[in-house]
């Protein structure tokens, strides 16, 4: 494929056929744009703008790091490669791909944080990682690495493992310098000790350890009285480098990883990873396990969504709810299990299907589980969501309109909430979502309250799925039988002929080399829309996987929601947001 | 001996010996003390217990046969637990304030009566009622303390609503007590059990009732009021720098509390040692406790039903329910309830 640098115009436009033997060019996206640096900025400005076909929602920002690339386009060389992923909810899911090709060893680019608010976490995360520069940016500080860290994780050029760097020591001066209260470096800037009258405001740090913040997440605050002035979230103590780590792991020993980025949402994680690399094989998966992950998948909502009930309710101060949740999940849990073998991290999808077929009478179960679910989600309502108190602590608490939710990247039941009818499962279908019936349950009102009731609603339409898909589920393989990169191959045809058995050693042994090219798939989960990225340079493993995951751009919100809300409504939209950091930090 | 017995049975308690007034005081004030942290130990067993049936959940029994050795492993491990004190902290106040709570909280329980016989009430106080809501205002003041000196910024925010709490709720609290104080024409409790010998105070006082019953769960910082100890939002509030007993006695105090003010409850509202008919085979005098102990029972489950089953206020909104509507409508209870014993004179004690 040749690429026109500076030309508008889509690749595919240019006439030109691929130039590298299997290379299967971008995938997922509808349009791609190379731009020069400079003009980036008004090119993402015009899209934005543009009359027929806007583009108001950011997506995602992901800087390549392409001094290691072997297979690229003749006349290709610079070193990063900058890429905008705009989005269009309301058309369609229309995608379109900014690339914009970085020199030198520390580029420096205009921000874009005046067109989309979201880009400034973003931006920060691409600094962080990569160490491009946004100029214009107002808050140019890392985000995921401690501030003290050295070096740009994702560069090609810096160490993978721990044990490739020498031993962290943090100096005597440096342990001045972040202790007490310069622990407040990463927000000083941002938070104010004094409010417009000059009166002094209380700063409380909520967290890392906080019983109210699920996890290792830490949120600056200013108090004047118990109403929130300032409120700065600080993220990254989770971060394990999940996206360094895919460029180490071949294709297919990744999927444990994707897993732990939401795990909360088990194969709805692994199932956008196994849809971008088989989009890039070109592989057709059969319709019993395309069937089979859609069950899963909801299953999975459910589970999500039964966690994230039973604990917004404790956050609220409702101790009973949880223990209801929990009990329900813990059958789901079984159900699972007795599927996949695993529980949270089922490790189930694989690259062409998915690792072993249904076990036998596997329906029992799950029709024994959904005969009363219904009954069970009217009863979770009329426990906490109908409670008087508990609606006045969510009402109009967090609102955030429809136009703020495009601006903020807001996606999945969050989205729903502000009176949005966007569904992945609807509006782009994936593994056959068209040919189920469900409703898409939305809300106008925007505010906590809301985002409960979409959730609860969310629950019954998945009972609803799994139903069908207990009565759809067709006979038939479960791994695509077609394709080489199909994994793992098949065992009991290798002692059969001398082919299949060098085709099996070298796909578990060494891993398959994938075709050269670039995939894009986003899916709708439990949380929101989570889309993967995958670069893949003809080896055995990616030569860079983005995640993009729907807690990351919500927690982005949280000072939009709460601000000038009293403390314990920080809880409340906490709650309702349903994140986890792992989904967050990554 | 004898003498003592015909004294303190025949005699108001007002023309006792003072000899003999303090013994008594002793010896029953010694038996509810001892009772009462008893009680408190098993009612922590009682909630876990109540807790976990609601919540499909089998609670605590590894200690003992159904858990029951559960409060005695929970004082050992309390009392053998580090004791520190932060640096950063006002040493003597750090250290009153969980003193306080319990102090008050035992207290109060002087000027209950138990049963029908004179010496089943530690003291007849003839300002019974005013010496409970005193003790209780006092008792807040050890949250506030605690939260104060303890500088820390989650037990600060704790200590500052647990006084927003405590003005809201005072008032109407008493507001509504005064109007059965005026059923009954004394502030004694044990006048007021009297009066209620044919007809209870909660059929004569419904709203008064409710309100008293909601503000006393405020005053006792039970969930759905535990604004000051909210644990998903400040941590654990006012004790949240408290370790070991000192911990223990907050934790103490609160179920004392729940005790307490189920006693208050019953004798005020619900004819404290009054049955509604005579248990067979029971002599007089341990009826009147039976009857009451029952009362109380309830309305400790009670405390824990709502518990189980509600969120947690935001304090504004607590605020704002204690002031627009609680205080309105307890004056308004309190004007009923003047125009009632106008039209009825016969009513409640004003014979």
């Amino acid at each position: 494929m040749k690429f026109s640098r500076s030309v508008e115009k889509p690749v595919w436009e240019s006439g030109t056929t691929n130039s590298l033997k299997g290379d299967r060019g971008i995938q997922g996206v509808n349009d791609v744009y190379w731009v020069k640096q400079d003009e980036a900025y008004d090119k993402i400005q015009a899209l934005k703008n543009d009359p027929q076909r806007p583009f108001p929602t950011l997506f995602d920002i992901v800087a390549i790091d392409e001094s290691e690339r072997q297979n690229r386009p003749a006349g290709q060389d610079h070193r990063y490669t900058l890429q905008y992923l705009l989005w269009n909810p309301d058309r369609g899911s229309d995608k379109v791909l900014v690339k914009v090709p970085l020199e030198g060893n520390d580029p420096k680019i205009k921000s874009i944080t005046p067109l989309f608010k979201n880009a400034d976490w973003y931006e920060r995360e691409v600094y962080d990682m990569m160490g491009v520069t946004f100029e214009g940016h107002h808050n140019m500080r890392r985000i995921l690495m401690p501030d003290w860290w050295q070096g740009h994780p994702l560069r090609k050029d810096h160490p993978n493992r721990a044990t490739e760097m020498p031993p962290l020591t943090i100096s005597e001066e440096d342990l001045a310098e972040y202790d007490g209260w310069e622990m407040l470096s990463s927000g000083d800037s941002y938070i104010r000790r004094k409010d417009e009258d000059g009166n002094e405001l209380m700063i409380l740090n909520l967290g890392p350890n906080h019983p109210g913040t699920h996890g290792v997440l830490r949120i600056m605050l200013t108090l004047n009285g118990e109403y929130m002035e300032d409120v700065y979230p600080v993220i990254g103590y989770h971060h394990r480098g999940a996206e360094k780590m895919a460029e180490r792991q071949t294709f297919h020993s990744y999927i444990p990883y994707c897993d732990r980025i939401d795990y909360l949402g088990g194969t709805t994680n692994e199932l956008p990873y196994v849809l971008a690399c088989e989009q890039l094989a070109g592989i057709k998966v059969p319709e019993r396990a395309t069937v089979m992950r859609v069950m899963l998948a909801e299953i999975y909502r459910l589970c999500n969504h039964l966690v994230w009930f039973g604990t917004f309710g404790h956050d609220v101060g409702a101790m009973t709810p949880v223990f209801y949740t929990f009990r329900e999940r813990e059958n789901l849990f079984k159900i699972i299990e007795m599927i996949t073998g695993g529980r949270m991290h089922p490790n189930f999808l694989r690259i062409g299907g998915c690792s072993m077929d249904l076990p036998v009478g596997w329906q029992e179960p799950i029709k024994l589980f959904l005969k009363d679910f219904d009954a069970h989600v009217h009863e979770y309502d009329n426990l906490l969501v109908q409670n008087p108190i508990f609606k006045t602590r969510t009402r109009d608490v967090g609102k955030m309109s429809l136009a703020d939710c495009y601006e903020w990247g807001v996606t999945g039941p969050n989205l729903r909430a502000s009176g949005s009818k966007f569904d992945l499962r609807k509006v782009a279908p994936y593994c056959g979502y068209e040919g189920y019936e469900f409703e898409v349950v939305s809300h106008t009102d925007g505010d906590c309250c809301a985002r409960a009731t979409v959730r609860l609603g969310e629950m019954i339409q998945s009972a609803r799925i799994i139903r069908q898909c207990i009565d759809l589920m067709p006979e038939g393989e479960v791994m695509s039988r077609d394709n080489r990169y199909a994994f793992p191959p098949r065992k009991a045809e290798t002692m059969m002929d001398i082919e299949t058995l060098i085709n099996h050693f070298l796909a578990v042994g060494w891993g398959l080399d994938m075709p050269v090219g670039e995939s894009f798939v986003m899916i709708e989960q439990p949380k929101g829309n989570s889309g993967y990225y995958v670069v893949s340079d003809g080896r055995t493993s990616p030569y860079r996987l983005r995640i993009r995951t729907p807690s990351f751009a919500h927690m982005q919100t949280l000072p939009a929601l709460s601000r000038g809300h009293l403390l314990s409504d920080l809880l409340a939209v906490i709650g309702a947001m349903d994140f986890v950091l792992a989904d967050i930090d990554r | 001996m004898k003498d003592f017995w015909h004294v303190i049975n025949t005699l108001p308690q007002e023309q006792w010996p003072p000899l003999y007034s303090a013994i008594q005081s002793l010896i029953l004030g010694g038996v509810i003390v001892g009772a009462l942290l008893s009680a408190a130990g098993y009612l922590v067993l009682l909630e876990r217990k109540v807790l976990a049936w609601m919540q499909h959940r089998v609670g605590p029994n590894r200690c003992g046969p159904f858990g029951l050795l559960q409060p005695l492993a929970d004082v050992l491990k309390l009392l053998t637990k580090e004791d520190s004190l932060p640096p950063f902290v006002d040493k003597w106040l750090f250290i009153a304030a969980p003193a306080i709570i319990m102090l008050t909280a035992i207290l109060s329980l002087a000027v209950v009566p138990f049963g029908q016989p004179q010496w089943l009430v530690v003291k007849d106080l003839n300002v019974g009622i005013l010496f409970f809501l005193a003790l209780s205002s006092l008792g807040v003041y050890s949250i506030v303390l605690a939260g104060w000196s303890s500088n820390s910024k989650y037990a600060a925010l704790g200590g500052l609503r647990a006084t927003a709490q405590m003005i809201s709720y005072e008032l109407s609290m008493s507001m509504s007590l005064l109007a059965a104080v005026m059923l009954a024409g004394s502030l004694s409790l044990n006048k007021i059990v009297e009066a209620q010998s044919s007809l209870w105070f909660v059929i004569l006082q419904p709203l008064g009732f409710v309100i008293f019953v909601i503000s006393v769960i405020a005053e006792s910082r039970r969930a759905p009021f535990d604004l000051p100890e909210a644990e998903n939002e400040i941590v654990a509030g006012f004790h949240t720098e408290y370790s070991s007993m000192k911990f223990a006695l907050f934790f103490l105090g609160e179920y004392v509390a729940v005790v307490l003010l189920s006693f208050v409850i019953s004798t005020i509202y619900l004819g404290g040692y009054h049955g509604l008919f005579d248990i067979p085979y029971i002599p007089a005098a341990i009826e009147g406790p039976i009857w009451l102990l029952a009362k109380v029972g309830f309305f400790i489950f009670f405390f824990i039903w709502i518990r189980a089953t509600y969120p947690r206020f935001r304090y504004d909104h607590l605020m704002e329910l204690g002031w627009k509507y609680m205080i309105p409508l307890s004056v308004l209870n309190l004007i009923a309830t003047a125009v009632l014993i106008i039209l009825f004179p016969t009513l409640g004690g004003h014979k």
